[in-house]
């Protein structure tokens, strides 16, 4: 016999892992549970409510991301869920998966390092190019194809790059 | 202009809001008019991530705003449906780009307060502008940095560049002291802890210009005549342009989405 209990908390995880599958329509590679950006869901009887974070305050994949989460938890059977946006505690690099990290660096995105200065001007930090290896490589602009990236280049493959900002 | 402007209830934290929502937006908006027109692809994209943070900050401000004053407005009405008179923003921001190096000053001066300022509101007793502070502070430390590197080398550049970084912080520099400016409602806020004293940040928004300006080879001016009343809502003739364009889509088609 199947308690309430446990009905619930196995359609809170049926709600999860509807909401983590969704993607980042910029990095299609990484979910939201990847990126760090899910936060929390909670049932309230058949209806569902997912916190999520913003990366950045401005970053136009975050209305992306609330709709496709919506569009996700109907195909799994939940009506009318809500999405709801959480700014605090504010969004870390560091609460990226490894699993993320792995799927970014695949795809060709150098992945956030350890939090360096951020307000250390013309900063040398060494970033490996995702495409060989090599330390050898260059900043080219500090803002990149999207509000989370950097553009750098190799200058052992000659091949530029993004890298994800530690933020 | 077919749509009646909104009124606000101005309270003292709701126009606390409202005025640092007004300087995200229109420095955002500033910005984005610079969207395909900048010197070089790298610094169109960095002037538009910029804007984007700005026009985020502004978004949560312009929210909480709605939220505190209860009523029916929300982002959208605040930032569409004012008139230039009921805009609350530091008249340094509405300042047109003008070169590039006028377009990186205002920036310089900006962000070298809202980094210390929303470092500082991060221990705001009221847990929602101590939350955006968090998000804020973040993109603000990459925005500072950024323009700090490009004072640097336009000042330390060529001639050309030099004198019209110098031509640019003589021109802009009237227009900081209204940072600095408080009123009884925001002292009643400070008080209670949900506000900080700009006073407090001034001796190290100094130190990071003068450090900035003297690697330069710039000069900060010796005047201390500054101009005020964007606060209180009377600004330079450029703002009523500049809302003109940004609100124009809302005003001839009123409550279009896209």
């Amino acid at each position: 016999m199947v308690t309430v209990l446990e009905r619930d908390s196995e359609l809170r995880q049926r709600a999860w892992d509807a909401a983590a599958n969704v993607v980042d329509p910029e990095i299609p590679v990484l979910t939201i549970a990847d990126l760090g950006v899910l936060r929390d869901v909670v049932l309230d009887g058949e209806h569902v409510e997912v916190a999520i974070t913003p990366t950045y305050s401005g970053c136009p994949a975050m209305n992306m991301i609330a709709l496709e989460i919506e569009l996700a938890l109907e195909r799994a059977g939940f009506r009318q869920p809500k999405v709801r946006t959480v700014l605090s505690p504010a969004w870390t690099t560091d609460w990226m998966s490894e699993e993320g990290r792995r799927k970014l660096h695949a795809y060709g995105v150098a992945p956030p390092q350890a939090s360096s200065s951020r307000r250390a001007l013309f900063g040398e930090q060494a970033v490996a190019c995702p495409q060989c290896g090599s330390n050898n490589t260059e900043l080219l602009s500090e803002f990149g194809s999207t509000s989370c990236k950097a553009l750098w280049r190799c200058k052992a493959c000659r091949e530029p790059f993004d890298y994800f900002k530690c933020h | 202009m077919t749509v009646a402007n909104i009124n606000v209830s101005e309270t003292p934290l709701v126009l606390y809001a409202l005025r640092r929502a007004d300087d995200a937006l229109i420095l955002g908006h500033r910005l984005s008019e610079l969207c395909g027109h900048a010197p070089m692809m790298e610094e169109d994209m960095a002037l538009s991530n910029v804007a984007l943070d700005l026009i985020g900050q502004a978004r949560e401000l312009y929210t909480y705003a709605a939220k505190v004053e209860g009523k029916d407005n929300d982002e959208d009405k605040l930032a569409y449906l004012r008139d230039v008179r009921q805009y609350r923003n530091l008249l340094l921001v509405e300042q047109p780009n003008g070169d590039f190096a006028q377009t990186l000053v205002r920036q310089f001066f900006y962000s070298a307060f809202a980094d210390l300022y929303w470092r500082a509101m991060m221990n705001s007793r009221d847990t929602t502008l101590a939350a955006i502070a968090a998000k804020s502070e973040k993109e603000t430390a990459y925005h500072l940095r950024h323009v700090s590197e490009w004072i640097i080398r336009l000042g330390d550049g060529t001639e050309e560049s030099h004198a019209r970084a110098q031509a640019a912080i003589d021109h802009l520099w009237a227009f900081t002291g209204e940072m600095f400016a408080v009123d009884d409602g925001e002292r009643a806020l400070i008080h209670a802890g949900i506000a900080i004293d700009p006073e407090t940040l001034r001796g190290r928004w100094m130190t990071t210009l003068s450090d900035i300006v003297s690697e330069a080879t710039l000069v900060l001016p010796q005047s201390d005549w500054m101009q005020q009343g964007g606060r209180s809502g009377r600004h330079s003739e450029h703002l009523g342009h500049l809302l003109s364009e940004l609100q124009s889509m809302q005003r001839t088609f009123p409550g279009q989405t896209w």
